[in-house]
């Protein structure tokens, strides 16, 4: 291998990364905007739900518990019915995904007993969404109890209710929204560099043989390890960079906490990177159209990522036979390294088993990226 | 089909070992024989013309040569070396320039000229003279930073001579270089193919502009991935065709044909531009009989001439030859 014939095809194929739109488009604005996306696509927070209601008493209590309602940045008060079969209508119509309705009692019960039902109706086809509202239905109630134990409704309420109240455990709806975001973040940082990275180096090759200099390459004395390294170097360089911006991005604007060193991170993504590129250079050379590339590329990455790499979905809990699939995903064992690098701050000791997983899947994919591509045209 | 050359000897009167060899070779895609049992010698500073119809394998055997394409059979050399065998070094010595423009269009032409500097590993100290020189040569100066996408098809095709010879091979292979460029631009072109060759560089180059088989030392004219000649374009054309050649311009050349088709004497009978090319057998036929049989039929002719055969009548011809000893039929093609 010669460094001169290495260095002359990393420095055109850096040329040609500048020169190509869709390349730039790929390296530059797609973790930005995947950042953005599955950042945000992951947020269990739910503002502004369609809410009807159904005030059968039409008391002073309870418009007040649906002003309570109204005032919750959670709910949006659409439409007051009259009957249940209306509501029954507005959550088949999809006018509303939940309704409170206030039985007749309500105030009698509520001075009587101190404890008073409402009932919430949700629209379970979403059962997430729905189980996130009927627990946000929780808080609002309790603060209704709460400011009338306190008297700040500005009438009377017995002592008793004091006691009952303000129920901290149903608060831990909100903080989940913040926990499962600090446990995806990680994975999708990994799902974004292997899909840009095998994306990006997917087009390398096969954009060589549909403009026709592949022949005159391949007649030169260039030797195929010299094409591979050539090629994969601005890649890796451009890898980098969007590892970086994405890693600062988890942590500055999602405040995802990292708790590992920055040493066990670069050395991991680097490793990760070896490994995407070396993916996408396979695919590349074995795909002579740039379409028919990045779809393979796409859909090596991007789905076995999504769903296999324990990013989002937990291994542990797939059936044993897709468990053992998992092993061959190859962002499974970045996205446990880094997740234990931002949430537990786990050293290299602890990750020696994911990362020499990681060595082993980087030489294999080199071994063969060197072979793959064959300087003939037969 | 070999063809055996007279020895040839360089300047300095000594023997000369050839510099590119072919043995028997054969090239087949799946039934289909591209390149069927090809051989030949080429000397040093040699410009050898690869002739034939598109698809006739001369790309093919181009291919072979400089280790893209595996023979199914048969050998190459190159300088020597046996390019099945160590393809690598054969690709030090030789500059290739493909049929399919193949710089890269997104490059400027400095761009180019560095990369193929640094692949094909040219001193340093001799790089930035050679790069002036191929600017020049391609008559790009100025031009420098221009995208070589933006260039004229002349300007390009210089321009990818000017890389295949940045590392100043002994042997150079061309294929259809002049393929779709202007006639100004392809005169220019084969300048420098010839002031190549005044430097001893041995040059393999195939076309399918007959005008151009001029140009060259050797004529290896192919059909049906079969070598018909290799002869120099002086002694084929001195070649007996085996009767007289006529020119006949008239009106209605698809009708002439039509009529001329099977009379008795002709041999052989080919559409060129305007005129039909018959080679007649004078003892059977003569040129006042054909003039009559046309005139009669109501075409009008305007000239019927003998004429001296061109290489195009030689090798239509030759085709006609091999395909009547092949099928056993005699019949009649456009050239």
């Amino acid at each position: 291998m010669r460094w001169r014939r290495i260095r002359a095809i990393a420095l055109k194929e850096a040329i040609q990364i500048r020169r190509d739109t869709r390349s730039l488009i790929i390296a530059l604005f797609m973790p930005f905007m995947q950042m953005i996306l599955l950042g945000y696509g992951v947020s269990l927070d739910i503002k502004h739900l369609p809410t009807c209601v159904y005030d059968r008493e039409g008391s002073q209590n309870s418009q007040a518990l649906l002003k309570h309602f109204q005032s919750s940045e959670y709910f949006r008060i659409v439409s007051v019915l009259k009957d249940y079969r209306e509501a029954k209508a507005a959550l088949d119509a999809d006018r509303c995904r939940i309704v409170v309705a206030i039985p007749q009692d309500f105030s009698q019960k509520l001075s009587d007993s101190g404890g008073s039902s409402v009932q919430v109706l949700a629209d379970a086809s979403d059962d997430n969404t729905a189980n996130i509202a009927i627990g946000y239905a929780h808080s609002v109630v309790d603060q209704f109890q709460s400011d009338l134990a306190r008297g700040a409704l500005g009438f009377g309420g017995s002592p008793s209710l004091l006691t009952q109240g303000v129920d901290l455990e149903e608060r831990v709806w909100f903080n989940e929204d913040l926990d499962s975001r600090d446990y995806i973040i990680p994975g999708v940082v990994a799902l974004i560099m292997a899909l840009v990275g095998a994306l990006l180096t997917s087009l390398t090759i096969s954009r060589e043989w549909e403009r026709g200099t592949m022949e005159l390459l391949i007649s030169t004395p260039v030797l195929p390890s010299e094409v591979m390294l050539g090629k994969l170097i601005p890649y890796f360089a451009i890898g980098m960079l969007d590892a970086v911006f994405c890693l600062v991005f988890a942590v500055y604007w999602f405040h995802v906490p990292y708790r590992g060193t920055l040493f066990a991170l670069f050395l991991t993504t680097a490793l990760f990177l070896v490994v995407v590129l070396g993916v996408g250079f396979l695919i590349s050379a074995g795909i002579k159209s740039q379409v028919g590339a990045s779809q393979i590329a796409v859909l090596v990455t991007l789905l076995p990522t999504s769903l296999l790499s324990g990013y989002a979905f937990p291994i542990d809990q797939m059936p044993p036979l897709v468990q053992g699939v998992t092993y061959v995903v190859f962002a499974r064992y970045y996205v446990t390294i880094l997740k234990a690098l931002f949430l537990k701050g786990s050293g290299l000791a602890d990750l020696m088993q994911p990362v020499l997983a990681m060595v082993a899947y980087a030489a294999v994919v080199a071994f063969l990226a060197g072979r793959a591509f064959k300087k003939r045209l037969d | 089909m070999s063809a055996v050359l007279p020895e040839k000897t360089d300047k300095a009167g000594e023997r000369t070992e050839p510099v590119l060899v072919a043995e028997g070779l054969v090239k087949r895609f799946g039934n289909f024989t591209a390149v069927d049992h090809v051989s030949f010698r080429v000397d040093k500073g040699t410009i050898i013309g690869f002739l034939g119809p598109n698809g006739a394998g001369k790309s093919t055997i181009i291919r072979m040569l400089c280790g893209l394409l595996t023979p199914t059979e048969g050998r190459a050399f190159v300088s020597g070396t046996d390019v099945a065998k160590d393809p690598e070094t054969v690709r030090q010595h030789i500059g290739y320039m493909s049929q399919k423009f193949s710089l890269y269009g997104d490059l400027t032409v400095m761009e180019n000229l560095r990369f193929f500097g640094g692949i094909y590993r040219v001193p340093r100290k001799v790089l930035p003279e050679r790069i002036r020189f191929a600017v020049t040569m391609a008559g790009l100066d100025g031009r420098e930073n221009a995208l070589v996408s933006t260039l004229a098809g002349g300007w390009k095709q210089r321009l990818a001579l000017g890389c295949a010879i940045l590392h100043r091979p002994p042997v150079l292979f061309l294929d259809e270089p002049t393929s779709g460029v202007d006639p100004e631009s392809r005169r220019r072109f084969w300048d420098l193919i010839h002031a190549l060759s005044g430097e001893g560089v041995t040059i393999v180059v195939s076309t399918h502009y007959m005008d151009e088989a001029e140009y060259c030392d050797l004529l290896a004219l192919i059909n049906r991935g079969q070598l018909l000649a290799l002869e120099s374009p002086t002694a084929l054309k001195k070649r007996n065709l085996g009767g007289t050649l006529l020119s006949i311009e008239c009106a209605d050349i698809g009708k002439a044909l039509h009529l001329l088709e099977g009379q008795p004497g002709l041999l052989d009978l080919a559409a060129f531009g305007n005129a039909v090319h018959a080679l007649i057998d004078p003892a059977r036929t003569t040129p006042e009989q054909l003039f009559a049989l046309l005139s009669g039929a109501h075409v009008p002719v305007d000239h019927i001439v003998p004429i001296e055969p061109s290489i195009d009548d030689i090798f239509v011809r030759m085709v006609g030859e091999a395909r009547e000893s092949q099928e056993g039929e005699p019949g009649r093609r456009a050239g």
